[in-house]
């Protein structure tokens, strides 16, 4: 990425803590505009901790306190007053697939429902086209109508992804997704985002450490709440200058 | 050779003492599948029991003195006449429909609220708070909802609708329904909770808010359950008996408004058994009222069952 990339969120001494746990302490880095930004780290690092934070999902778990800021396209997003709409702005895809006990149609069509769409043809546009971007369309546009949660796992993971890109999101937060898909299925979505990538930023938490190496322009690596480092991909993965503990990790010596 | 034909037997009649061995653990276990299946099986027993016994006592009525188109047709039950006894049932199945009706209406729409409300709004202690109390509300003996009806309904509504009577059907349907309340909203706050979180997020991810989350996709996932929770009430409704006997005035009647007096069939039951003499067409008149009660509510049940199952297997 060159230096002059347009910053679209910033983060600013992050703490994030669950009572007396702390789960990511005191982290500042930038995510660019337009670019795959991977975070990768071991279990219980506060990856998944720092996207609640981002849209504001901790507000509904108990327990979990943020400090410091995490500003986005320039705001603050506990500025927000209206947290709906910060939410329309981000998709997210969770680890395990979610299909809503709704038809597939409407598994798509419920974001911009909400939005309040209400016309059967802009509603159409809006499921056709999401559906395509994630690879899912040729599979199930002979069956929007069935339950979208009797599709296999790895068609309702980009049943997912589609219903993240219905809302038309100039930010997509990915987490863990491929840990319940297939390889081929998994390589598919991978393909997707890298289209993806042209239209929104998207930030990848995975622990497939040679996922983020395909995929991630930038990549951090998060230890046990601590980001050691953050760096251009390849950089993270063969340069020279680094911590021996980002070295040991990406290398497979633990985690 | 003889050292290893020794060392061989010893290792099976080992073997052999394993299989056969039965500790404490295992006559346990076999102690308590035995238990639990008689306390499993004697539920049905008991429940086949019951409709042998109301049906042996009404069938001589049903075969002898019934008189089908008077039963379902006729208003007039008058048991105890000199002249000629009749016993249509048709007034008291009235007067149980009304109520019920009218209590159903009263307790939908709180009961569904206030599961919705404890399930999906409320958080830590006042949802904590809430179960507790509601849990609370459903213990209240029914002698005691009816005697609220008699002392404060029946004053509180002969003043405010300027009637000469207070105990009618909007006391007894008022009072059935704020008892069938609390039941209604545990049963609905469980088929709520039932609905897996990923859902809530899911939803909450695409910036839904509470009302959307419940309205979109908590409600018809949880949908039959609600559905169960709604039908279990009516049928708790359709059963009670002594809040009805007290609140409703107990005068044989076809309603024509919720101001008008009203006899339900369980009161009807409970009033008039104890007086009757044994084998009499009216005792056994009242068993078959107690027969078409045990249809009615073991179909409502078997109904909300079959609702429940349904979201089971999807």
């Amino acid at each position: 990425m060159v230096a002059d990339a347009k910053v679209k969120v910033a983060v600013r001494d992050l703490t994030i803590r669950y009572g007396e746990d702390v789960a990511l302490s005191d982290v500042s880095f930038d995510i660019h505009e337009h670019e795959i930004f991977g975070i990768i780290g071991p279990a219980g690092s506060g990856k998944t901790s720092f996207l609640r934070a981002l849209n504001r999902m901790d507000e509904f778990t108990t327990g979990m306190a943020v400090d410091g800021r995490i500003v986005l396209d320039g705001h603050d997003v506990s500025e927000w007053r209206n947290l709906y709409s910060l939410r329309r702005r981000i998709g997210v895809v969770f680890p395990l697939p979610v299909g809503l006990p709704l038809s597939v149609y409407e598994n798509v069509a419920l974001a911009p429902r909400l939005a309040g769409v209400r016309k059967k043809s802009e509603l159409d546009e809006v499921v056709e086209r999401c559906l395509r971007r994630a690879a899912l369309w040729d599979e199930v546009k002979d069956r929007l109508d069935s339950l979208g949660s009797l599709l296999s796992g790895g068609q309702q993971q980009r049943l997912t992804i589609a219903r993240a890109l219905s809302q038309d999101p100039d930010l997509l937060l990915l987490d863990e997704f491929s840990i319940a898909v297939d390889p081929v299925t998994t390589m598919r979505i991978e393909d997707v985002l890298k289209e993806l990538r042209e239209e929104v930023t998207i930030v990848l938490v995975t622990n497939l450490v040679q996922q983020a190496r395909r995929l991630a322009d930038r990549t951090a690596f998060f230890l046990t709440g601590e980001l050691v480092e953050v760096a251009e991909t390849e950089e993270l993965f063969t340069g020279t200058v680094r911590d021996q503990r980002t070295r040991d990790y990406v290398e497979g010596r633990f985690g | 050779m003889p050292t290893r034909t020794t060392g061989e037997t010893s290792g099976s009649s080992g073997v052999a003492l394993d299989i056969d061995r039965r500790d404490l653990a295992w006559y346990v276990d076999k102690a308590v599948a035995g238990l639990v299946f008689v306390a499993g099986i004697s539920a049905i027993i008991f429940i086949i029991g019951i409709f042998v016994f109301i049906t042996r006592e009404g069938i001589g009525f049903l075969t002898s003195a019934f008189d089908f188109k008077e039963f379902f047709g006729s208003p007039a039950w008058r048991p105890t006449s000199e002249r000629k006894a009749t016993y249509g049932a048709l007034a008291l199945i009235a007067g149980t429909a009304s109520v019920t009706g009218l209590a159903m209406i009263v307790s939908v729409p709180f009961s569904l609220g206030a599961a919705i409300f404890i399930g999906e709004f409320a958080t830590g202690k006042t949802r904590e708070a809430l179960k507790i109390l509601v849990e609370l509300l459903a213990a209240i003996p029914s002698v005691v909802w009816g005697f609220i009806g008699l002392s404060i309904m029946n004053p509180l509504i002969i003043e405010t609708f300027d009637v000469p009577i207070g105990l009618n059907i909007l006391n007894s349907g008022i009072i059935l329904g704020l008892m069938a309340a609390p039941i209604m909203t545990t049963i609905a706050e469980d088929a709520l909770k039932a609905v897996p979180d990923s859902y809530r997020e899911a939803a909450e991810a695409l910036g839904a808010t509470r009302w959307q989350v419940t309205r979109r996709v908590v409600i018809p996932a949880a949908k039959n359950g609600l559905v169960a929770a709604v039908l279990l009430g009516v049928g708790r409704g359709f059963g009670e008996t002594m809040a009805v006997l007290m609140a409703s005035g107990h005068s044989v009647n076809m309603p024509t408004s919720v101001f008008d007096s009203v006899r339900a069939l369980t009161a009807t039951i409970a009033a008039e058994l104890g007086e009757t003499a044994m084998g009499s067409d009216h005792y056994r008149a009242l068993f078959t009222l107690g027969i078409l009660l045990f249809v009615v509510t073991f179909v409502i049940n078997l109904t909300a069952d079959l609702v429940v199952r349904g979201i089971r297997k999807r």
